[in-house]
């Protein structure tokens, strides 16, 4: 095989199943991947660096730009971070508050993953839409709680910015118990379509000793076989009150990774259930914890939860000042990428889209 | 029933369904004929900020006391604040200018958080698109300055919450103030009860 065989292809970064501005540097010979070279940065938004130069409560909105569609998780690993760093005690409702938030940011991120991967595939249309009409109902939510569908900007340090206007936990209610339902018809108008399982089953397998040691994390992580969620690792928030299983993959193949966001999203329904059922009545923010002017003292801390992507940290430094010293975060979409070449090699062109699709990364937070 | 294409059959099953249904449920007929028709939206939902004044003069009734909290914590610092001054050069408590660049803005509600006077509110205006990229994305003060009616108008929950907690403030400012003339007249009259009791 000589050079004169393959052929450099740059797919994106306009690309439409890119899932943003991405761009990849493919070699091919014939059809086959022989390397890949991602090229990103094209969002990158200085999102450290603008929080280090104001105060800690103006990096909160900021958060919700890094994976824009799940903001909700990225505020409480933030506030999550800020708690430790500074010691603030979380008022008990908001506890419930951000378990139920961030379970109804999971489902919709994994009812757009749904959407988007089919997309991948070339099935433009049906399944996305279907997953956007459930989501639009999620966003509802949001917005009639927070005020925003996706910039929501909710969480603050030792609790939430509003309490839940009439109505809504009814309405949680009511989408939380419609919801099994829309994923049986998901799963009916894809688990077994023989064109979607052709191009899933078996495409760009991932062992367990491999994605523990690329650092991965997240639904991808447990595609793999690998039991490990850090709602259960670390039990934060209130998680270790609530029962759930921790779905699993086998071969983690594409397909695995695509079931596992079904079964994850029905393990969060069932999340949302004992949340709703067990939300106590009191303050939604911790009254003694300080928003404007917080001055933690001088340390460190690492705050980290489980995102509906991955591992999502945010490492703090403090000089017991009002800005942050250092603001550093780990983006799970970032670190799940890393591995994106090893996937790809020796697999056919159309492929990599359904991989990169199955890895679900979101531009705003692997450039930040 | 498992012979090959019977999963694609199942899945047209569910396509058909979902197309047949949405003549007769409403849930799966989710699309807005927007313009025509516009969303009603939730009483928390937010755009832009802007300055309420309470009664009718915009000038008088402004409740913006130039404190310039909201200034410094903006987090992509998009307000801009000028006191104003009397002829004497005293600084008065109102804005001269206010400025908020909503191409800026970012909508996170911190400057309606921080602010202590209740001025600064969120707007639900959403048509905001424009042929002018910088004057008219600007915001001055007399765009700004929206009335309390107006306020009460998109968010009524928390607008009433913020006039009863206003008028507890004004009351207790009331009787502090009543406390403290009573407090002087005592003194006055405590004072001239001995007069001699300077050496």
């Amino acid at each position: 095989m000589s050079d004169l065989q393959t052929i450099d292809v740059s797919l994106g970064p306009q690309h439409p199943s890119t899932h943003g501005v991405f761009r990849m540097n493919v070699t091919l010979d014939g059809e086959t991947i022989t390397r890949l070279q991602p090229v990103f940065g094209y969002l990158h938004r200085n999102h450290e660096k603008i929080a280090e130069g104001n105060s800690w409560l103006a990096a909160m909105p900021y958060t919700d730009r890094l994976d824009y569609i799940c903001p909700l998780t990225n505020n409480w690993a933030y506030a999550l971070a800020v708690e430790k760093l500074a010691g603030i005690e979380v008022a008990e409702r908001a506890e419930f508050l951000r378990v139920i938030t961030a379970e109804l940011t999971r489902l919709q991120n994994h009812v757009a993953f749904l959407g988007f991967i089919l997309g991948d595939m070339g099935a433009w249309g049906t399944a996305l839409m279907y997953a956007f009409r459930e989501r639009e109902k999620i966003l509802d939510l949001f917005e009639s709680l927070t005020g925003a569908r996706m910039m929501c900007n909710y969480m603050r340090f030792g609790g939430c910015r509003c309490d839940l206007p009439p109505g809504w936990l009814d309405a949680t209610r009511k989408l939380v118990d419609g919801f099994p339902a829309f994923l049986d018809e998901m799963e009916a108008l894809l688990n077994g379509n023989e064109i979607l399982l052709a191009r899933l089953q078996g495409v760009a397998p991932l062992s367990a000793a491999r994605a523990i040691n690329g650092g991965l994390s997240g639904p991808v992580l447990r595609a793999s076989g690998v039991d490990y969620d850090i709602r259960k690792a670390d039990g934060y928030g209130i998680y270790s009150r609530f029962k759930f299983r921790v779905p699993r993959g086998v071969v983690g193949d594409c397909f695995d990774r695509f079931m596992l966001r079904v079964l994850e999203a029905r393990e969060s329904v069932e999340i949302l259930k004992q949340a709703i059922a067990g939300i106590p009545d009191g303050p939604v923010v911790n009254p003694k914890a300080k928003q404007r002017g917080l001055r933690p003292p001088a340390g460190e801390a690492y705050g980290r939860i489980e995102g509906p992507k991955g591992e999502l940290g945010f490492y703090l430094i403090s000089d017991g000042g009002d800005k942050p010293f250092r603001f550093r975060i780990r983006p799970p979409s970032l670190i799940n990428l890393t591995l994106l070449e090893e996937l790809c090699l020796g697999t056919k062109l159309a492929d990599v889209m359904v991989i990169l699709g199955s890895i679900d990364i979101v531009l705003g937070e692997v450039d930040r | 029933m498992n012979f090959p294409g019977s999963g694609i059959i199942k899945g047209l099953a569910v396509t058909a369904r979902n197309m047949a249904g949405s003549y007769i449920e409403k849930d799966r007929l989710t699309t807005e004929q927007y313009p025509e028709e516009r969303p009603t939206l939730p009483e928390n939902s937010r755009s832009f900020p802007f300055l309420v004044f309470d009664g009718e003069d915009p000038e008088s009734g402004m409740r913006c006391t130039s404190c310039k909290i909201c200034e410094k914590e903006c987090p992509p610092q998009c307000i801009y604040i000028v006191q104003d001054r009397d002829a004497a050069g005293k600084a008065l408590k109102r804005p001269k200018v206010f400025d908020i660049d909503i191409a800026v803005c970012m909508s996170c509600q911190i400057c309606v958080e921080v602010c202590p006077f209740e001025s600064i509110r969120m707007d639900q205006v959403y048509e905001l698109s424009s042929y002018d990229r910088f004057g008219a994305l600007v915001l001055d003060k007399p765009k700004l300055l929206k009335s309390n009616a107006y306020y009460h108008g998109i968010h009524p929950t928390e607008a009433a919450e913020t006039d009863a907690r206003l008028e507890a403030d004004r009351k207790k400012k009331e009787a502090a103030a009543a406390a403290k003339a009573a407090k002087v007249a005592a003194e006055k009259v405590v004072k001239a009860a001995q007069p001699e009791a300077q050496p």
